[in-house]
Parts: structure tokens; C-alpha cells; sequence
């Protein structure tokens, strides 16, 4: 393959992760890894690097834009920063400790669970609930754009979101990808934030975990400029178009799709681990 | 200095961030086509790459004779650097707010960028 064709195949697969990414609050890492390793040919450590690239293009790409919205929680976003980033540095590190199939199967499972529940659907529909104690004394409640109104939510659970945090930041540097969706179903399910906030407040906190990581990937040579360029590009032109669309979505086709994204990548990351190809 | 008006900044730092970084990346990929669009490239197996593309003295150094890959890097750098001028400003934001919990929380993840960024390097 010449390095023109090479790059634009590139660009356009990057495209398509970043549009998915942003619109899933997923990040585009999940979906590029495997296409540059299975499709195109590229080893496991230079598609990392070039998927931590991208998660951090993508985070910070939308990000701006959901801002503007009003959609993302500063505060709920920062507090849980805390417990990605350490998780990031003790992913790197285990990394050296553990066989990367082990915990691909452990992902997996993770992954298959989140699309179990996205499919299910939230049950107490549009109806908010009031902040605990913690939540509370923390001021992590917000207040969200409903039908041109503002809508407040309430923030609770939040050690059992830390603790899922801490997993999700270890996963991140582990697999050099922004684990979206841990970040997703910590706030989603455990701290009973609405789908919107979760999904825009994750991809907001992504670039934070990847950058925890990014010093280690850049230093070990993972980020080649000639894979990492047409992905970051791709992947920032893809969530810039993600982000319109998501601003337009209802709640309920978000799931389909975000459960949809998930199962797919359950399936992947199930099957290489047993084979022990990743 | 109200959580919306940080809010704005902040995304409005992200934004600039990203945009420069990208522009960066693009010119670096230009002259990289320019010069190798008939290469031929395989990027597998693994091979460690120079000092050039993978510490901050080389790539600057890199950079700077105008090499594509030095300005590659030079833009993904950059890239790396938003969301840790992010925390960064909101560290600042809630200081200005009198919002000492969140100023701490933010002073805590920005210590742990620093130190996992200075570590590596």
C-alpha cells in the first residue's frame, strides 16, 4: 500500500469512529483499534497510540460544542477525574503485570453488560431524582435543556460512580482508548445522571484520562506521526458531524444505537481475548 | 465569574486548542505526502521509533527544520496539552468563583497530569 492510499483509507474509517464516538459518548479508540489492527494491517502498539490521539481529538472536539449546549456537569465531570487519571497510571502499570487477553475477556463481559441495559431502556423514564446526601453536600446536581427548558437532575451514589471511575481510567491505560462507556454506565445507571449529561460529560472527561496516559505512549514510541495523523484529523472531522446529530437525538434512539456499538464491540473484544489474539 | 461564563472559556479553550493542533497535524501531513505519497508502507511488526518522534527535545528540534514528522508530533503535542490547560484553567475558574472545594479538585487532577506527563518524560 502506498503511504497516499494508506492515508486516506485511514482518514475516512477515522471519519466514520469519530462521528460513532461523539455520538456515543464511546470516543473514537474503541472503534479504531480494531479497524487499523483487523482491517488494515497495523500492529497492536502503533493503533493504540494513534486511538489515544484520537479519543483526545474527539473529547476535546465535542466537548467545545457541548458546552455551548449546556448539556455537560463541570463539577460531576472534575470530582470524577480524580479517580480516572490515578486509574489511568495503575492501568499503565498493570499492563506490564497482565496478559492483555485476560483482561480483553474482562472488558468483554463489561461491554456486554452495557449493552444489555442500554437496550432495556431507563425505566423511570424522564423523571429526575433528588440528589442524596453526598450529592448534596458536594453540589453535583445541574440543570439540563429539556424542550428549551432548563431541567434539573439530582446526583446520587457517587462512591460507587468513583470506584467505576477508577475502573474506567485503568481500562483507558490499559488499552489506550477512553472507556466511554464504563464512564456512560458509572453515571447513567450508578449515579442516576440523565443519558444526555452522562454521554457529554463522559466525552468531556475522556481527554483528561487519555492525556494521563499520553506522556507514557508518546515516550515508548506508540504515537507514529504517520498513523496518528490521518486518524486525528479523520476522527476530529467525524465528531464535529457527531455532535450536530446528537444535539437533534432522542434519548431512545440514542440507546439502540450506543447498545448497538457496544454489542459489536463485546463480540470483538470476547472473541480475540479467548483466541488470545489481542 | 459564574459556572456558565466558565463553562464558555473553557470550551471556548478546548476549541482553540484542538484548532491549532489540527492545523499543525495538517501542514505536517502535507509535507509528509508531498514528499512520501508514493512510499510504500507496512506498520507491522512493531519497530521503536527515533528520539526525533518520541521526546519533546526532539520533536521541537524536529519541528523546527520544517520535517514532517517533527511537525506531526509538534501538532499532536499541542493536542495532548488541552485538556491539560483545561484543568488547568479551571483550577483558575473556580479560585475566581471562591469555590474552594472545586478549585481543589481541580488542583488534585492537575497534579496528577503533571506528574504522570513528567514521569514519562
Amino acid at each position: 500500500m502506498t503511504a497516499l492510499t494508506f492515508t486516506l483509507v485511514v482518514l475516512a474509517v477515522s471519519a466514520l469512529a469519530g462521528f460513532l464516538g461523539a455520538l456515543t459518548g464511546l470516543g473514537g479508540g474503541v472503534v479504531v483499534v480494531p479497524l487499523l489492527v483487523l482491517a488494515l494491517g497495523v500492529d497492536v502498539k502503533y493503533a493504540i497510540g494513534a486511538s489515544l490521539v484520537s479519543v483526545i481529538a474527539t473529547s476535546s472536539g465535542a466537548a467545545a460544542a457541548y458546552v455551548r449546549e449546556g448539556y455537560s456537569n463541570i463539577r460531576v465531570g472534575m470530582l470524577l477525574e480524580i479517580a480516572t487519571t490515578v486509574g489511568a497510571i495503575v492501568g499503565a502499570v498493570l499492563a506490564t503485570h497482565v496478559t492483555t487477553h485476560v483482561i480483553a475477556i474482562v472488558f468483554g463481559l463489561v461491554l456486554l453488560q452495557a449493552a444489555y441495559q442500554s437496550f432495556k431502556g431507563n425505566t423511570d423514564g424522564g423523571a429526575q431524582v433528588e440528589s442524596d446526601a453526598l450529592g448534596k453536600k458536594l453540589r453535583l446536581g445541574g440543570t439540563y435543556p429539556v424542550e428549551g427548558k432548563r431541567q434539573e437532575y439530582g446526583v446520587r451514589n457517587v462512591p460507587t460512580g468513583f470506584g467505576l471511575m477508577f475502573g474506567a481510567g485503568a481500562l483507558s491505560g490499559l488499552l489506550g482508548i477512553g472507556s466511554g462507556a464504563v464512564k456512560v454506565i458509572a453515571m447513567d445507571r450508578a449515579m442516576k445522571i440523565p443519558f444526555k449529561v452522562s454521554t457529554t460529560t463522559s466525552n468531556f472527561m475522556i481527554g483528561v484520562t487519555a492525556a494521563a496516559s499520553a506522556g507514557v505512549y508518546l515516550s515508548r514510541g506508540y504515537i507514529d506521526p504517520r498513523v496518528a495523523m490521518p486518524v486525528m484529523l479523520g476522527v476530529l472531522g467525524g465528531a464535529f458531524i457527531g455532535t450536530k446529530v446528537l444535539v437533534r437525538a432522542h434519548v431512545k434512539t440514542l440507546r439502540i444505537v450506543f447498545g448497538l456499538v457496544v454489542l459489536a464491540l463485546a463480540v470483538e473484544m470476547l472473541v480475540n481475548g479467548v483466541m488470545g489474539k489481542v | 465569574m459564574d459556572d456558565k461564563r466558565l463553562e464558555t472559556m473553557i470550551g471556548q479553550l478546548l476549541r482553540a486548542g484542538v484548532l491549532l493542533a489540527a492545523a499543525v497535524v495538517f501542514a505536517g501531513g502535507a509535507f509528509y505526502l508531498v514528499r512520501h505519497h508514493a512510499d510504500q508502507v507496512h506498520y507491522k511488526p512493531f519497530v521503536e521509533s527515533g528520539a526525533d518522534v518520541r521526546t519533546l527535545k526532539g520533536i521541537v528540534k524536529s519541528a523546527m527544520h520544517l520535517e514532517s514528522a517533527g511537525l506531526i508530533q509538534l501538532g499532536l503535542l499541542l493536542l495532548i496539552a488541552t485538556p491539560v490547560a483545561r484543568v488547568a484553567l479551571a483550577v483558575v475558574g473556580f479560585a475566581l468563583e471562591r469555590d474552594r472545594l472545586y478549585a481543589l479538585v481541580s488542583l488534585i487532577v492537575l497534579a496528577i497530569l503533571v506528574f504522570s506527563l513528567m514521569r514519562a518524560t
